[in-house]
């Protein structure tokens, strides 16, 4: 039995430790703001924090897991958004929207040790995270306004 | 008050039917595509959109039946429909079409295709090769402007204008107050009194009304939602990692599935040894599926891990083993045997080229994959004679047909249930992962199988988009274009996706030509040839089709005919533009980038224009030549679309297809060894990541009076407007993609 907290709630998992956290996450615990890109660390899709730091979920077999885990839908609701997910909403990031939450978990989790970004620290930051739509203008946009958000809060 | 809006019977059928505890109206619209001669030996077809209005307790649904990949088409349709049934924005609910309404069965799919011609050429290429034309139609179409169909985005108002009526025809009955004293307001029905009657609770009595086939639409001086930056309807749902894909479907009782087939695409398999994967945990089945496996598990990383354990012989592909050899059968495809068409053929190249020096060029682009980011999946069932099958699909008329002759099931037992998609980008326009699944359901009659490809397995299977090369030659003269001979090689997209769907593919497949045959430039002499090369690996449609290629190929050797004839790229070609919406697009780029203004040490621009899918797109990228390489910088796109329907999905849509486009060009390939595709993952196949993306300005013309869609025209004139800059900046000619052959970016 391997115990992980996700979201607030600690769970009892009974699973080989090689087995990666986003499976561990979507498929033994039904957490699916997280998603499968790639499984190599390349798309960032599965991005969740891990003691607060952006961590991608496909690189953490379970066993090696040290630390609370935060999803998405840890980070904040439709009814309470994160100001990370405020901007997103203000600036209509998404397009299909598969990377966002990847993206968002890493936004989040930058800003958090980044508070006044340069553009190219937000490029740098963001740049491990892919989106096959080209939402990377607004991504920028959004950082940029959820650093303020994040400044005045 | 709008005009009046009669609606032809013979043309469009218009019903209503009462449904549990309310109302759903239906419409259909059917339209001929454009007579043209091409297409003299194809019988006539019909495409056809159904969107919905459901009524009923839980409010009003508006039933999107074209599936949304990211485009924002929900939002648009809803927008459409919602302005003229009268409905307030945050009231609006979408409903891709589930199989429990009554309404929504296979005979309505298989009545109507359920496809609108808004947007996403190829949807709608698609759709009308369901309703017995080719895809190749929609090339034509867009030149036959002058005859052009009533648009689909009238029709859409339509719909929602015959649905309000409907239910002011109810109101009057119920309360006996005569049509003309009543209004509505955001989803009721006022009475003169000032009261209000909720058009949920109307439904039932509308159920009974013949819908009126006269309607008004509004005058778009009074549009509330159309034209207006209208909050997405989905992105609260996208930026809270709540909104439910395919790939998250949970059911009751479901088991975990992942397959592998040979990556010699129809290749084919000898034998494959399952012993240890059968032996790995959470592992309860092994099933052999057409051309390799699949694993049933609990779990689907556990899943993926069996199939891969898994030993397999596979056969080996008919085509071509390696990309050498693939490209020289491209290149020995410039001959009379394999000319496909001459569509183009103004002047006399020939003569032209006795009078004056000929330049020539020769350039290749190469395969390339759609890899969305979601990894296709579906989940199927198969259970007491009835198949559910839930999954993102561009097509899910012909899923069901083919889903019809997999099990022998009779269509009205078939379910296709389409689920919200993580981009596709022409790559769900197949179904093979979705057979697959059929296939392990059968022999798992009674469980859902949630069947998920890895990344590998979907990278290996991605029906590409073709690889191509061009031959061309041209003269200059005074200063001025003067001939230009373009010669496109490239295997047939169409003929490989329709025959896959059993569909035949006659005649030339103006996706070899598209984007280069068709463009408005008059220049002297001029001649566009393609040549249709055998098609090797499987391809299929890629955001732009054809002219994702060819306006590359296209504007590429104009550019060095502009150059040699020492002309400027943008005034050259305003001077031979004949096509006015095309001129203003230019003139609008030209004045959005400050043309000819100095962009100080180091900076450079470059600029290209396409006409495809009807919309003419002319971007200005100004770059930088730093000591490491190439920095993007900016991006001016002009783009003519007739009527933009929401500024920011607009503007979002044409910032992606913009960096579709060069992230692409810039980076990625496919290459083929062992008949296998090189690069199986991300890692091996680049596109554009934030620290090269440009800033990107938007502007959007509406001169003309058709409205289009934005989903593909960004994407051909994004590279050859890098290339341009580039070779401004080096004095390089970028002739074979990827560019990061040539040049570093960074
Ligand atoms: S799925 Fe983890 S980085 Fe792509
Ligand atoms: S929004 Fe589609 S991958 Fe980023």
């Amino acid at each position: 039995m391997t115990k992980i907290t996700v979201n607030g709630t600690a769970y009892d998992i009974d699973v080989e430790p090689e087995m990666p956290l986003l499976w561990v996450l979507r498929d033994e615990l039904n957490i699916t703001g997280p998603k499968y890109g790639c499984g190599i660390a390349q798309c960032g899709a599965c991005t969740v924090h891990i003691d607060g730091v952006a961590t991608k979920s496909c690189q953490v077999p379970i066993g090696d897991l040290e630390g609370d885990v935060t999803t998405i839908e840890g980070l904040g609701t439709p009814d309470a958004l994160h100001a990370v997910q405020e901007a997103w909403v203000e600036h209509q990031v998404a397009q299909c929207g598969y990377c966002q939450s990847g993206q968002i978990m890493a936004a989040a989790s930058f800003l958090a040790e980044t508070p006044n970004p340069t553009d190219a620290d937000i490029d740098e930051a963001m740049s491990s995270n892919l989106c096959r739509c080209g939402t990377y203008p607004r991504i920028r946009a959004a950082v940029k306004a959820a650093a303020v958000k994040l400044e005045g809060a | 008050m709008g005009r009046m809006k009669t609606i032809v019977r013979r043309t469009f059928l218009i019903g209503s039917a009462a449904i549990v505890g309310g109302v759903a109206f239906g419409y259909y619209a059917y339209k001929k595509p454009i007579a043209n001669p091409l297409l003299d030996d194809l019988a006539d077809g019909e495409a056809a959109i159904t969107p919905y209005v459901r009524i009923d307790q839980s409010g009003v649904t508006i039933i999107t039946p074209r599936a949304d990949k990211g485009q924002g088409t929900y939002s648009i349709q809803a927008a459409l429909v919602a302005e003229e049934l009268d409905i307030a924005w945050e009231d609006i609910q979408v409903d891709p079409g589930k199989p429990s309404p009554a309404y929504y069965n296979a005979t309505v799919l298989g009545e109507g295709l359920p496809f609108a011609a808004v947007d996403e050429s190829f949807l709608a290429r698609n759709a009308r090769a369901f309703g017995g034309v080719l895809g190749k139609v929609l090339g034509i179409q867009i030149t036959g402007g002058s005859s052009t169909v009533p648009d689909a985005y009238e029709k859409l108002r339509i719909a929602g204008a015959v649905a309000r009526e409907t239910l002011l025809l109810a109101a009057a009955q119920n309360t006996g107050v005569a049509r003309d004293q009543l209004s509505t307001k955001d989803g009721a029905v006022i009475l003169p009194d000032g009261k209000s009657i909720l058009y949920t609770s109307l439904a039932q009595t509308a159920a009974q009304i013949d819908p009126p086939s006269e309607v008004a639409l509004k005058p778009e001086s009074e549009w509330r939602y159309i034209g207006k930056e209208m909050p997405r309807i989905d992105i609260l749902a996208k930026s809270t990692g709540t909104l439910t894909y395919g790939i998250d479907m949970i059911m009751d009782g479901m088991v975990h599935a992942s397959v592998r087939t040979n990556p010699r695409m129809g290749g084919g398999i000898n034998s494959y040894d399952d012993t240890a994967a059968r032996k790995m945990r959470g592992v309860q089945k092994i099933i052999p599926i057409t051309g390799g496996a699949g694993v049933i598990a609990d779990n689907t990383w556990r899943a993926i891990q069996a199939v891969n354990a898994i030993e397999f012989d596979w056969k080996d592909a008919s085509y071509p083993k390696n990309s050498n050899l693939m490209w020289k059968t491209v290149a020995s495809s410039f001959t009379p045997k394999h000319k496909d068409s001459r569509l183009k053929n103004e002047g006399d190249v020939e003569a032209a080229f006795k009078e004056n020096k000929v330049i020539k060029a020769e350039y290749r682009i190469p395969y390339l994959a759609h890899a969305p980011l979601e990894p296709m999946n579906a989940i199927v069932l198969l259970k007491d004679g009835r198949l559910d099958i839930w999954t993102g699909t561009q097509i899910p008329l012909n899923m069901l047909q083919t889903a019809e002759k997999m099990t022998g099931l009779p269509a009205e037992n078939i379910h296709v249930h389409v689920q919200m998609m993580g981009g596709s980008f022409g790559r769900r326009l197949e179904d093979q992962y979705v057979r697959q699944t059929i296939e392990l359901a059968q022999a798992m009659e009674g469980t859902p199988i949630k069947m998920t490809w890895s990344r590998e397995e979907d990278m290996t299977h991605d029906f590409p988009r073709p690889m191509q090369m061009s031959s061309a030659w041209g003269t200059v003269k005074d200063g001025k274009v003067e001939s230009y001979d373009l010669a496109i090689a490239a295997p047939s997209t169409t003929s490989s996706q329709l025959g896959r769907l059993g569909l035949p593919a006659a005649g030339p497949d103006i996706a070899i030509v598209a984007a280069a045959w068709d463009q408005p430039f008059a220049i002297p002499h001029h001649r566009v040839t393609g040549y249709r090369a055998p098609e090797m690996v499987p391809i299929s449609s890629w955001r732009s089709v054809g002219a994702s290629g060819n306006g590359f190929l296209y504007n590429a050797f104009l550019d060095e005919l502009i150059h040699e004839a020492g002309a400027d790229p943008l005034m050259e070609r305003l001077r031979l533009c004949n096509h006015d919406l095309s001129r203003k697009t230019l003139e609008a780029v030209g004045e959005m980038s400050n043309w000819g203004s100095d962009l100080g040490p180091n900076r450079f621009r470059g600029l290209a224009f396409s006409l495809s899918f009807g919309v003419p797109v002319a971007e200005v990228i100004e770059i930088t030549n730093t000591q490491d390489g190439i920095k993007l910088d900016k991006v001016f796109v002009a783009c003519e679309v007739g009527k933009v329907l929401d500024p920011i999905n607009f503007e979002n849509q044409i910032q992606g297809g913009v960096i579709w486009g060069l992230g692409h060009a810039m980076a990625a390939e496919l290459t083929y060894d062992d008949g296998i595709a090189e690069q199986n993952n991300y890692d091996g196949y680049e596109s554009m990541r934030m620290y090269q993306a440009p800033d990107i300005i938007v502007r959007g013309l509406e001169n003309g009076t058709d409205v289009r869609g934005i989903g593909e025209p960004p994407v051909p004139p994004a590279a050859p407007a890098l290339a341009a800059a580039i070779f401004a900046a080096t004095g390089e000619r970028i002739r074979e993609l990827p560019m990061n052959k040539t040049v570093d970016f960074v």
